[in-house]
């Protein structure tokens, strides 16, 4: 049984094909940025990636999470990465020396990996059919963030205030 | 067996809003560290205000408390009336060893929820019940004295301002955890505790040794503090389905704990309250001193004395008897108290009274005598705890308190007016008797309470202890209470007659402090032998200008200084430090020992006052209706049924049902022998749909033969202390000078006591340097030809078996492959020699391929 | 649809930002790659989350999203450190080991 054959059941076909053209994308654009020569390009690959697993969480009917991910990654995460090429290398184009001298050694592991967790999900979750539930209310997530998870909620807060502190004091020039 | 009368008990708002205390010294930190500097007295009128506010709450607490009890008890004579009465009437001892018959008091407890994660609410409030409001009203009480003391004494020091705030925060902080409704509260006051005592003890940090004391406190307690984090997640573990099935909290409340530990349920098997009891009580040795980890608390005399006097009696170190009485249950399951079995707490404990104090006979700074003292004190404590004495414990804290306070804090006023900022007895101290008349008293006052003299205030709770250990079946221990009653009378004396008695030296005599080189033995050509104890030195040279300015300046200091904003120096007075921010100052030398201000005065007074008739509010030997301390105080051990304790609100005037006295035979059995048979809380399992907050433990019918036999053994020891104290310091007999000199096995045996057994030094040359040393030697070694050996081992077999993945993937690896070894080997060299070397992406490899085959492994063996 | 499918896409996705951690030299290409993981990883938590029908899933996965940005944020703060410093975020270049 392969993951293609998987992706096919009775149910819900305009979703599964769906998913398996946007999954289908995410792969290659995935495979583009962990081989390209040119790292702007691999920016723009993964741009791909995230706004297909966008793509994916409106399927899996979270659509609060799909817009922070556009809002986040595409909108705010890129930005910084592209800076981030741009600041440290002014080369726009192909260039060679991206990859270890032992960059072999990722693909053993990589797949070794992906047979592992390819075993154990199939092994676990077969045949388990997604329900079909609506979209989540926004309401239900907010519901969640302000009363049991406060806590970490907060302390995300700061984690994240102590990040900007952080990235100004490193970055800046004495 | 339940008569279900429900009652009202009277609550009051006191008591209902006891959150107050605590709450009140905490904003009052942040009032000073704000804007002290700005007031008038610099910060101490706001940490005296925060400190009279919380004393008048604990009084309303203390008393509304003692209202509600006593409406308990009027209703059941009433409401309970005819069988429990009886019961009394025919038999005392059914009333006396089990409780059964008397209400169960609740606590009034009003909570907020503080934070909540995942489902599980975690409360900040308050728990007023007896232990509670007890320890509040004399935490509140010794502070405000202590502050009051520290006014004049710290006068004019760099960090006044900060001096109060910490003293503030540490009162609340200790009133936090004292009424403490849950674990996580009782932590956080336990921590700032920890922290305010690193400020304080580390006060004049400019001198290297007193902050490297804080250190040393610090880190000492916090060895501890593992053992409370540690024992309150197995508590939190194993109670957490039993207080969320039966009493609707969770595994973080501290009745749910006492509840659970006395249920029986299988949850609280022994194992668990084993280790969790365990694990708390290393958190008590760290803070209250215990052997093996008493070490930090003599050094902790680098703090300033007002500081010593807090940490000493009332705050610090009784946290930990306090963290052990307040969940007594878990600890009278987990080390079987019930079965008379020799419990861990009661051998820590006996230990600990008697090196704590040897360690004070071999000490020349009075402070240190004092701290030892109190290590020995606690070993009392904990010795009553270990042997079922609950009462007697907090009895003991609380008299405790008193006569500690009182006499560090005269030694603080020795050091300030007497002895010029010196503590050590032998060089500068001897004969003050004469020039601080007050002083003296008091600290008669209290050296006769601390070593349980009648009828002053140790003589009822050490007694107590004493009978109780005995009575309990612990002969051996009792014995040891009674030595180490001894021993505190003899190096009292000791310290008593070096200060006091004799004639001045050094400092006391007027000399110039710290010039002069002092030696170990003291030379005492100066001391004649008519200096002893009855003889007054009517020839004393009193130095001039001791009775000059000083005494004004103090006056001065108290009537104009303190309310005005000056920290000028007051005229002449030598206390007034200055900017040198150092208890010695090198100043020219103007006066010689004097009597203390007011200032100072006062609150040793009012302190010696206790110390003589606090004993009195549980005078057992004196009858029933003397024990007010444990009528009040001590938790009934009733079984209480649960709908009615859940059905009482916080705050509310709370209702329960009274259960009448059990009808069981085995109640009325002599306390002392009838261990095993005892049925009632702390001995079966509770009936079903009821709690047990507390064990039924029992208490020692005071004997007159005991009562002579320990105050016979304290006046013999007086009797040996003073007759060799004149004898070996007054030089009349010459064979005990320079004994330990002489003789080879005395002379070990003080160098043992002088090095404190040498336990510093295997803390921190045997065991620091063994971690800091030789590990670190041996980590290196490890890493240099284990780890690097492994990792030149793992990534050469990864290659290999990468080159055998590769070859029907990768051409050039076949190619590689097949020209030969050679190329193999020079491949493996260029793709290998960074995983010894340190880079990221290797390390990544290896990571991420040990992480999936030990995944491997483990899909393996569960499908296999 | 069947859970399988996103777990799957995820543990591709996965695998493939595993590799690039490995493989790459460049700094910036190794946090792209990191990046991935995290997504994978969201996508699994979302999916459960929807088989499960709990929102938990998708709050945890808010705080990865959080957690993502403060990661880059720094990361990206450090790389141009690193680069100021050597003028090259080669990571292989950056061992101070005597390997």
């Amino acid at each position: 049984m392969t993951a293609l054959l998987l992706a096919i059941d009775d149910f819900n076909v305009a979703q599964n094909v769906a998913f398996g053209i946007i999954a289908f994308m995410m792969i290659v654009a995935a495979l583009k940025v962990v081989t390209t020569n040119n790292v702007v390009h691999a920016a723009l690959w993964l741009v791909l990636v995230l706004a297909g697993i966008a793509a994916q969480y409106i399927l899996a009917a979270a659509e609060f999470v799909a817009i922070s991910q556009v809002l986040v990654y595409i909108g705010a995460v890129m930005v910084l990465f592209l800076f981030g090429i741009m600041l440290t290398r002014a080369q726009i184009g192909k260039e060679s020396g991206l990859n270890n001298k032992g960059w072999a050694l990722g693909i053993p592991v990589a797949l070794l990996l992906l047979g592992l967790m390819g075993y154990v999900i199939i092994d676990a979750y077969e045949d388990t059919v997604l329900p079909d539930r609506g979209p989540a209310p926004t309401e239900a997530l907010s519901d969640q963030f302000l009363s049991i998870y406060l806590l970490p909620f907060i302390a995300l807060s700061f984690v994240l205030l102590a990040a900007a502190i952080g990235a100004i004091v490193l970055a800046r020039k004495d | 067996m339940l008569a279900a009368e429900a009652l009202e008990l009277s609550s009051g708002w006191f008591l209902e809003n006891a959150w107050l205390i605590g709450l009140i010294p905490a904003i009052g930190f942040f009032i000073i560290i704000g804007v002290g500097k700005h007031l008038p007295m610099k910060g101490a009128e706001v940490g005296l205000a925060t400190m009279v506010s919380s004393l008048v709450l604990a009084s309303g607490a203390a008393v509304q408390w003692v209202q509600r009890t006593d409406s308990a008890d009027g209703h059941t004579e009433e409401a309970a009336g005819a069988i429990s009465g009886f019961v009394r009437s025919l038999s005392p001892q059914a009333a006396e060893g089990g409780h059964a018959s008397e209400p169960f008091i609740e606590p009034v407890v009003s909570t907020w929820v503080w934070w909540q994660n995942s489902g599980l609410e975690f409360g900040i409030g308050s728990s007023a019940d007896g232990l509670a409001v007890i320890l509040l009203w004399l935490v509140a009480f010794i502070s405000l004295l202590v502050q009051i003391f520290s006014l004049d004494y710290v006068r004019g020091d760099r960090r006044y301002t900060h001096f109060f705030a910490a003293l503030t925060l540490f009162s609340g902080g200790m009133l936090i955890m004292v009424m403490a409704e849950n674990m996580v509260q009782l932590i956080l006051g336990w921590e700032i505790m920890g922290l305010c005592s690193f400020l304080l003890i580390g006060h004049w940090w400019e001198d290297y040794d007193n902050s490297r004391a804080a250190l040393k406190a610090f880190f000492t307690v916090r060895v501890g503090d593992v053992g409370l984090l540690v024992g309150t997640a197995i508590l939190f573990f194993g109670s957490n389905q039993w207080a969320v099935d039966n009493l609707d909290s969770n595994g973080f409340d501290i009745a749910a704990i006492q509840a659970w530990a006395l249920s029986g349920d299988p949850s609280a098997t022994n194992w668990v309250l084993i280790a969790g009891a365990a694990s708390l009580f290393i958190a008590a040795i760290g803070k209250s001193g215990q052997f093996p980890l008493h070490t930090w608390l003599p050094d902790a005399m680098a703090g300033p004395t007002p500081v010593s006097a807090l940490l000493h009696s009332s705050t610090m170190v009784v946290a930990g008897v306090f963290l052990v009485a307040r969940i007594y249950p878990v600890f009278w399951q987990g080390f079987n108290i019930d079965d008379g079995g020799l419990s861990f707490i009661a051998i820590i404990g006996g230990i600990t009274i008697v090196i704590g104090a040897l360690l004070a006979f071999v000490q020349d700074d009075v402070k240190k005598v004092l701290a030892y003292s109190t290590v020995s004190q606690l070993g009392y404590m904990m010795l009553a705890l270990g042997t079922g004495a609950w009462l007697a414990a907090v009895f003991h804290i609380f008299t405790h308190a008193f006569f500690k306070s009182a006499l560090f804090l005269s030694a603080g006023s020795i050091s300030h007016s007497g002895s010029h900022h010196s503590f050590d007895m032998k060089t500068d101290m001897g004969g003050l008797r004469k020039f601080m008349p007050v002083t003296f008293t008091v600290w008669i006052v209290s050296t006769l309470a601390l070593t349980g003299v009648f009828p002053f205030a140790g003589f009822w709770s050490k007694d107590e202890i004493i009978d109780n250990v005995g009575d309990h079946g612990y002969t051996f221990l009792f014995w040891v209470g009674l030595a180490g009653a001894a021993l505190t009378a003899m190096y009292m004396t000791r310290a008593t007659y070096l200060i006091f008695f004799g004639e001045p030296r050094g400092a006391a005599a007027g000399e110039l402090h710290g010039d002069e080189e002092h030696s170990e033995e003291f030379e005492m050509e100066t001391l004649t032998v008519g200096a002893n104890i009855n003889a007054p030195a009517v020839s004393t040279p009193v130095p001039a200008g001791y009775a000059d300015g000083d005494h004004d300046g103090v006056t001065d200091g108290l009537t104009g200084g303190v309310g005005s904003a000056g920290d000028e120096p007051h005229g002449g007075s030598s206390h007034a430090a200055g900017e040198d921010g150092s208890d010695h100052h090198e100043g020219p030398h103007e006066s010689g020992p004097h009597e203390s201000g007011p200032l100072i005065l006062v609150p040793i007074v009012i302190l010696a006052f206790f110390a003589l008739f606090s004993g009195f509010t549980n005078a057992t030997p004196l009858g029933e209706d003397w024990e007010r301390v444990k009528t009040y105080v001590e938790p009934r051990p009733v079984e209480v049924p649960i709908d009615q304790y859940l059905a009482s609100g916080p705050g509310e005037s709370l209702r329960l049902v009274v259960p009448n006295a059990e009808e069981d035979e085995g109640q009325g059995e002599e306390a002392g022998e009838a261990e095993h048979g005892k049925v009632g809380c702390g001995y079966d399992v509770p009936e079903p749909g009821t709690a047990c907050f507390f064990p039924a433990v029992t208490h020692a019918e005071p004997t007159i033969n005991k009562i002579f036999l320990s105050l016979g053994v304290v006046a013999v020891a007086y009797a040996i202390a003073i007759a060799f104290n004149v004898a070996y310091y007054g030089r009349k007999n010459k064979h005990l000078n320079g004994l330990t000199q002489r003789s080879r096995p005395l002379r070990a045996g003080y160098l043992f006591l002088e090095n404190k057994y040498y336990l510093d030094y295997l803390y921190e040359n045997v065991i620091v340097h063994a971690i800091a040393h030789p590990i670190a030697k041996g980590a290196y070694w490890f890493n240099q030809h284990v780890l690097d050996a492994t990792v030149d081992q793992v990534g050469e077999t990864t290659k290999k078996t990468g080159i055998w993945v590769y070859e029907n993937i990768d051409q050039k690896v076949i190619d590689g492959a097949v020209d030969g070894s050679g190329h193999v080997a020079s491949e493996t060299g260029h793709a290998l020699q960074p995983t010894q070397s340190g880079k990221v992406s290797q390390y990544g490899a290896l990571l991420f391929g040990a992480a999936a085959v030990f995944a491997i492994v483990l899909v393996i063996v569960n499908v296999s | 649809m069947l859970v399988v499918n996103f777990l799957l896409l995820a543990a591709v996705l996965f695998c493939i930002g595993v590799y690039g951690v490995i493989a790459r030299r460049n700094a910036v290409l190794v946090l792209m790659s990191i990046e991935l993981i995290l997504n994978s990883v969201n996508l699994n938590l979302i999916a459960f989350s929807l088989m499960h029908g709990s929102v938990d899933g998708q709050v945890f996965a808010l705080y990865v999203i959080a957690v993502a940005a403060a990661e880059v944020g720094v990361g990206l703060a450090m790389v141009l450190m690193i680069y100021r410093n050597r003028r090259s975020i080669a990571l292989d270049e950056l061992s101070e080991m005597k390997g």
